[in-house]
């Protein structure tokens, strides 16, 4: 009974005439989901970031310890064990709790670079791409320049003009990130702004706006969407960078890189202070790649006409 | 009769390269007429020019009486739309057929447009199982079908043509080519079609003008063109590679 | 014409796997062919290109190919190795695609493209390589042979580009030549010039050529013999002559649905799709 109804919902989904709006939405989306689901790679990044967002949502209720007070005279540096998973630090505080609610400031970071720097990067790429000329090099000169910089280098001046702090950080991060989305947004432009789907609706009459806003934009989303996420690793790792170098999350914020930075000095003898959140930083940005080069497979505009 | 297009003079100029050298041609309310020549005779370019998408160096054009200057606004597109040649270049990857039609009602702040998105489809003879498809779900010629619904939700008087069959099969070029016959007849339409194949032009249009090399070789009636009254050699030679194959 | 068998297809089928499962592209097709010109016409998803990709080996790797026989001067082509293929394919067996522009290598001019050809099936010096590749651009009617073998594809027309493309493609001497719509990227003039060109050469050198067209009036005033197919079958097989007479709704219905110059008809006959004639 219930196999016939996931059969005929199926192929509701699938339908070659779809009856309305909705159902042609679904139907597309259901057809990624299955492009992206057959890569099992891509299913074990999407379980881990899945993970992750459990993880920093329910913080409070799966961290045994408080993250940043500490039992400096009974708990010191202590070996994992059964009473603390991933052993303690040097101020006593338990590892594992600091991780958990570590994934918070990690996501937090990850998703504000995304949520500004994408847009930003997609605005200038896709009016610099359309409207050509002086516009086009101004724009991307300006891009070039920030190109021209090693990221690390000039999130570490942004922070350091700005001060050392996780918002900073996240900001400095922001301003160096964008640049390459410009770029490629820039790139998918050229390739449609002078196909006839294009011309088509510049013959009805529409503003170079709603062009851009409406018609080309919605092209380069999925690509930059692909960019973005196999960044994120690198976001990651840039903000334990600056965290490690201490532009970034102050003590005692359970950031990872900090973590890292400040077991570094008993690495030898007590190497699980850096392992556990190094292993961490690891395993999420390992996630965020895959997930990215599934994304990359299902919605890729090139492969299929989907 | 009133010209619904009248060109003087025209030229097209690409990075020096000269596409079009002083054209002129006028087209009759409700006629029908065709350009006809070889790669390169620049005849779509002459559609590009009309509807502002190629730069004009000089001369003029006019639409319904009205001279047009560099830039053509609003009002313009509800008397001009264009068919494209490649129907599978000239509908958005990701757009459903529903978007692609709401597209020039929103553009033009038309209200009923749930009626007219149902009775364009209607007329180009794709029911109402089409309208939530992707480009993709669509055959060669049900897309050009749907391009030319586009073109005519707005309700244009003039349609212009570039090479809207070359891509489709020959039994799908001809539905198409009756479509847009009949569409024309029933809202009485100018047409200014460009083709290849002068066996398409002599059958969709009333009058032609044969081009090379961005400048006008003659203007012929398509009953001068059946009964081989041509005067260039130019034109023998077309009328001649389109009977085929002639072993010697 | 035709006279011994050069080429002979019997139950050729192609068979792609899809997401959604097995596609057939070509299902059964069966013809023979001497030293004639054989069109083979159909519409797009006729199956007419994967016909002459199956016998010139180029299918694609992930699909199927099996026939009954298909066998080429006896030799059968479906059990001898890969290298044995290749060393036919270009040596007694060429093709023509549609698009010079993508059939040439960009970054090698003209006249290397067609010396490497030569001298990867004989063995000869540069110098008399040379000598033939000129006289091959002559032979296809190219004005200045020299000029012409130092340019790259870019620097051609298409028509231009056409002609090196078979020059190329002659210069071994081939037995067979299958031409895959050879002209339907050019003007209608230049087409013309292409297709005199091949007829005089194929006729001189009594090669058997396959034209594959979408065009069925272009390929019935250049071939003997026809092949109509529709849905991966042939649905017809007649001389080109005897067009006019053609059985097959389907023929009828091509010839018919395209306008000609002095035959009005309005609206033109359009074709009634049978679902019996894919069956």
């Amino acid at each position: 009974m219930s196999a016939e109804i996931i059969q005929s919902r199926r192929e509701w989904l699938l339908s070659d005439r779809p009856a309305s709006r909705l159902q042609a939405r679904l139907g597309r989306a259901y057809v990624t989901w299955r492009r992206f689901s057959a890569n099992r790679l891509a299913l074990i990044g999407l379980l881990i970031i899945i993970a992750l967002l459990v993880v920093a949502a329910l913080a409070d209720v799966l961290a045994p310890y408080s993250p940043t007070i500490g039992d400096l005279k009974n708990a010191r540096l202590l070996p994992p064990g059964a009473a603390h998973w991933f052993g303690t630090d040097d101020l006593g505080r338990d590892i594992y709790s600091r991780i958990v609610y570590g994934s918070r400031w990690t996501l937090y970071v990850v998703i504000l670079v995304a949520v500004i720097a994408a847009p930003i990067g997609l605005l200038v790429g896709t009016v610099a791409g359309y409207a050509g000329g002086w516009t086009d090099a101004i724009l991307m000169r300006i891009t070039d320049i920030f190109l021209a910089f090693p990221k690390l280098v000039l999130a570490l001046a942004f922070v350091a003009a700005l001060g050392p702090g996780i918002e900073n950080a996240v900001l400095a991060i922001a301003i160096t990130s964008w640049p390459p989305y410009a770029r490629i947004a820039r790139a998918e432009t050229l390739t449609v702004r002078n196909s006839d789907y294009i011309k088509a609706v510049q013959l009805m009459g529409a503003s170079p706006f709603r062009i851009v806003l409406r018609h080309i934009m919605p092209l380069c989303v999925s690509s930059l969407i692909v960019r973005v996420t196999l960044d994120m690793a690198g976001i990651i790792l840039t903000a334990a960078g600056l965290g490690f170098l201490g532009l970034g999350a102050q003590p005692p914020l359970p950031e990872w890189g900090a973590m890292i930075a400040s077991g570094r000095r008993f690495i030898l003898d007590q190497w699980w202070v850096a392992a556990a959140p190094g292993a961490a930083i690891l395993i999420v940005s390992l996630g965020f790649n895959l997930l990215g080069d599934g994304l990359r497979d299902a919605l890729d505009p090139r492969s299929g006409d989907q | 009769m009133t010209a619904a297009i009248a060109i003087q003079g025209l030229e097209v100029v690409f990075d020096r390269f000269r596409a079009l050298k002083g054209v002129s041609l006028e087209v009759g309310e409700g006629q029908s007429y065709g350009l006809v020549g070889e790669s390169g005779s620049g005849k779509s370019t002459l559609l590009k020019a009309i509807t502002g998408l190629a730069p004009v160096a000089s001369g003029t054009v006019t639409v319904n009486g009205k001279t047009l200057g560099k830039t053509r606004d609003k009002a313009f597109y509800r008397d001009v739309q264009m068919v494209f040649q490649d129907p599978y270049g000239s509908l958005h990857p990701r757009q459903t057929v529903d978007r692609l039609l709401q597209e020039p009602l929103a553009i033009h702040g038309i209200a009923d447009g749930e009626k007219r998105i149902e009775r364009a489809l209607d007329e180009v003879g794709l029911g109402k199982g089409f309208r939530f498809r992707y480009a993709h779900q669509l055959s060669g010629g049900q897309r050009q079908r749907v391009a030319i619904a586009r073109a005519l939700i707005l309700e244009p008087s003039i349609l212009l043509l570039d090479e809207p069959t070359s891509a489709l099969d020959a039994s799908v070029q001809a539905e198409v080519l009756n479509l847009l016959e009949e569409v024309r007849r029933r809202r009485k339409l100018t047409f200014l079609m460009v083709s290849h194949d002068l066996a398409i032009i002599t059958h969709m249009c009333e009058r032609l003008m044969v081009m090379q090399n961005g400048e006008a070789v003659e203007t012929l009636t398509a009953s001068q063109l059946i009964g081989h009254r041509v005067s260039e050699d130019y034109t023998r030679n077309l009328l001649r590679a389109s009977e085929g194959f002639v072993r010697v | 014409m035709s006279g011994d068998t050069l080429l002979e297809v019997d139950d050729l089928r192609v068979t792609f796997p899809t997401r959604t499962g097995l596609v057939q592209a070509v299902r059964g097709v069966s013809f023979s062919l001497g030293r004639e010109r054989l069109g083979i016409v159909g519409e797009s998803g006729s199956g007419k290109s994967q016909t002459g990709r199956a016998i010139m080996g180029l299918t694609p790797p992930q699909a199927q190919v099996s026939a009954r026989k298909l066998a080429f001067d006896d030799i059968d082509l479906l059990s001898i190795s890969p290298r044995q293929r290749r060393s036919l394919r270009g040596n007694r067996i060429a093709m023509i695609l549609q698009d010079p522009k993508y059939s040439l290598d960009p970054v090698m001019t003209i006249g290397r493209q067609i010396v490497e050809t030569l001298r990867t099936h004989e063995k000869v010096s540069k110098a008399e390589a040379r000598e033939r590749a000129l006289a091959m651009l002559q032979a296809v009617q190219i004005r200045d042979p020299a000029r012409v073998f130092d340019l790259y594809p870019h620097e051609v027309s298409g028509g231009m580009g056409q002609r090196a493309m078979i020059a190329m493609m002659l210069i071994t001497g081939p037995e067979l030549m299958i031409a895959d719509e050879p002209t339907s990227a050019l003007d209608v003039t230049v087409q013309l010039d292409v297709l005199k060109i091949l007829d005089k050469l194929v006729a001189e050198r009594g090669m058997g050529l396959i034209f594959i067209s979408h065009d069925l009036r272009l390929v019935s005033s250049f071939c003997d013999r026809v092949v109509v197919m529709y849905a991966g079958k042939v649905v017809e097989q007649i001389k080109a002559s005897e067009l006019r007479d053609a059985q097959h709704p389907y023929t009828r219905g091509l010839l018919n649905c395209m306008p000609r110059i002095g035959f009005e008809r309005h609206p033109l006959p359009v074709l009634d799709r049978k679902p019996e004639w894919a069956a």
